[in-house]
């Protein structure tokens, strides 16, 4: 054997080797201080419940009519489905034996109680930056539910996805472990939105774009992203042509927030569920220090968009009848909509945005903002799947994004196709 | 409890909140629900979305949450109606209790004459052998339903009874326990439902179709659906 085949075969030998050690390092779970006393105090039991709320537990893990946050929900990932755990203190299925020090490693560094590693549908990307103080306040509260015997639901996960290996690798590639560093130069307001921006409330586990192992390629980064396997966009926060509120007023991002209407904009889809169950909930000064951080992100550049579309075409032809007979009685024939019941489609970011993936959902599935304490009775789109083929769906929504001085590209009959069968990705 | 809680909530919202507004303002908010539903809820000619105009208030609420729960299964219903409070669910249903509406003629009109006696005979008499109750005991003596949550059996599709009956026997559609539907149509074999489906679909819905009130007598199941 010649001397540099000797050598490469030593480099290949040494980055194998190398490579193992890196991955057994994610097999080896910390110690943990032993089980001192744990007794919360009611401030601090009270504190969890509102942070559990903040990071809306319940949302995952609780399944449709049972117990709160007995887990068995089943998300639905391209790997397979993860089922949520029960977080309820029942000893043999919740985390009944489960110590502070085991659920502070679980939200910081994704480990089980007994070491094992966690599929990062759990978002621990985003809970690895939750202090320990407020992890000891959401286990507290947790404590504090009645005990539900529920056994948790093994994953149905594909192969290579279900092994502990293929997920040590993972981890490698994209997780770190980390803490809330306060920016020395920015305000506390705005560092208290970041920590819950970026962390509790883990909103780039929509809002970011994920790779194709699923991971946020950016884990903070909000600069939008298909939700897996849920067939809705969720909008660039980034973005001034898409859900950036850089230009908003703060008061104005907190009352979209907490009552999930407002006359810029509604929340509609996943967005409607974190308003319901959690947002709304939240204090005026953390949905304050929200509002102030996500102002701050750095917005991309404009892009003024050109619509191609031609009024004098067929297509833009049936989309004002379509709009004359469907939408008009609620939008208005000029798109103003009607301030507190309908929404303006005229300029709106949500119609006029690149992807059309949302557009096309609200026409085909409609969709109720949340009921909220701000906006208890709202008004809801009718769903036309029943009504309006695809060629009309794709008609009216070209005929919207390009009207009332509205520029945005047409949308294609194939498009509509493809969301009325559910999934894109 | 739950129905408990529904009774309070009614009478939070009362109707002195609605008065403010225009007549039309509710039926502008349930627009989503009309799309399939049909104008007021009348049903359409699809013969798969029921009717709901007319149906008892509680009846309607206890659907929309069950929807919600996870008890009964339609995606795009659940979709709707998931991050709706309890109190604008009731006021919805009560919207749609309200609206006293005519109905269309029955929809079967050709059914073999045995077949519609089989139905008739279990609809009116049920059959104490087989320990199946008769419809009319807890839907009303005019099949018009019972007030505050029994809906009423007669002006619905024959394939939507159907489906229904077909459903509570396997466990699609489910209700609060004790789930007295899901024992009854246990009882009752495919025979059996497609007799019942084809009499009551054939029945002329009565004027005034209103449901009967509410009554202490004894149900011949328990019913979590029905405060007692």
């Amino acid at each position: 054997m010649s001397a540099p085949i000797r050598l490469a075969l030593l480099a290949v030998v040494a980055i194998v080797g190398l490579a193992i050690a890196r991955l057994a390092v994610e097999f080896r779970a910390n110690e943990l201080e032993s089980a001192t006393p744990f007794a919360p105090t009611p401030q601090q039991i009270e504190r969890g419940e509102y942070l559990a709320r903040a990071g809306n537990c319940a949302g995952c893990h609780t399944a449709r009519g049972a117990a709160a946050y007995a887990g068995g929900r089943g998300i639905e990932t391209p790997f397979g489905t993860v089922y949520a755990s029960n977080l309820t203190p029942d000893p043999d299925t919740g985390i009944g034996r489960w110590t502070p020090a085991h659920f502070w490693r679980a939200l910081h560094e994704g480990r089980s109680r007994d070491g094992h590693l966690l599929y990062p549908a759990f978002p621990y990307p985003n809970y690895t930056l939750v202090t320990r103080e407020d992890s000891d306040a959401i286990y507290a509260y947790l404590r504090t539910l009645p005990a539900v015997a529920t056994a948790n639901r093994p994953h149905a996960l594909r192969f290579p996805y279900d092994s502990q290996w293929s997920l040590a690798a993972w981890r490698v590639l994209f997780f770190d472990r980390g803490t809330y560093a306060a920016e020395a130069n920015q305000s506390a307001e705005w560092n208290r939105g970041a920590y819950l921006v970026r962390g509790l409330g883990h909103c780039s586990a929509c809002h970011g774009e994920r790779n194709i192992f699923g991971a946020t390629d950016e884990p903070l980064a909000l600069s939008g992203g298909v939700i897996p396997m849920a067939d809705w966009y969720a909008p660039s926060l980034a973005s001034p042509n898409e859900a950036g509120v850089a230009t908003w007023e703060v008061n104005d991002v907190v009352a979209l927030l907490r009552t999930g209407s407002t006359p810029h904009a509604s929340t509609t889809g996943p967005m409607a569920e974190v308003v319901y169950r959690s947002l709304q909930h939240l204090s005026e000064p953390d949905l304050q220090a929200i509002a102030i951080y996500l102002k701050s992100l750095p917005q991309a550049p404009v892009r003024r968009q050109t619509s191609v579309v031609n009024m004098d075409s067929a297509v833009f032809k049936r989309g004002a009848e379509v709009y004359e007979k469907y939408c008009a009685d609620c939008h208005g024939k000029d798109g103003k909509g009607t301030p507190g019941s309908w929404p303006a489609l005229a300029g709106n970011r949500a119609v006029t945005m690149d992807s059309v993936a949302n557009p096309i959902r609200l026409v085909l599935s409609g969709g109720y903002p949340p009921a909220t304490a701000g906006n208890p009775r709202p008004y809801g789109m009718p769903p036309f799947a029943q009504t309006l083929n695809d060629a009309d769906v794709a008609a009216v929504l070209t005929y919207v994004r390009a009207s009332w001085g509205n520029t945005a590209p047409e949308v294609r009959s194939f498009e509509v196709t493809k969301h009325r069968h559910g999934r894109t990705n | 409890m739950r129905v408990a809680l529904a009774a309070l909530i009614a009478l939070a919202i009362g109707p002195g909140t609605l008065a403010a507004e225009p007549s039309d303002a509710m039926s502008k908010r349930v627009a989503a629900c009309t799309a399939c539903h049909g104008k007021e809820g009348r049903a359409t000619n699809d013969g798969y979305f029921p009717r709901i105009a007319g149906k008892p208030a509680g009846y309607l609420y206890n659907q929309l949450v069950n929807f919600r729960e996870g008890r009964r299964s339609y995606a795009p219903m659940t979709y709707l109606i998931d991050n709706l409070s309890d109190a604008y669910l009731l006021e919805i249903a009560r919207h749609f209790a309200s609206l006293e509406l005519p109905y269309p003629p029955p929809q079967t009109k050709t059914a073999a004459p045995e077949l519609l006696e089989r139905g008739r005979k279990l609809a009116l008499h049920g059959d104490e052998a087989r320990e199946i109750p008769a419809c009319v005991q807890c839907h009303g003596k005019a099949l018009t339903g019972m007030q505050p949550s029994v809906p009423g059996l007669l002006g619905l599709p024959r394939d939507y009874v159907n489906g229904q009956l077909g459903a509570w026997k396997t466990q699609q559609r489910r209700a609060v326990a004790p789930d007295c539907m899901a024992t009854i149509a246990g009882r009752l074999n495919a025979a059996d439902v497609e007799a019942i489906s084809a009499w009551l679909s054939a029945q002329p819905v009565p004027v005034p179709a209103n449901p009967a009130p509410m009554t202490s007598a004894k149900l011949p199941l328990p019913c979590g659906s029905v405060p007692r």
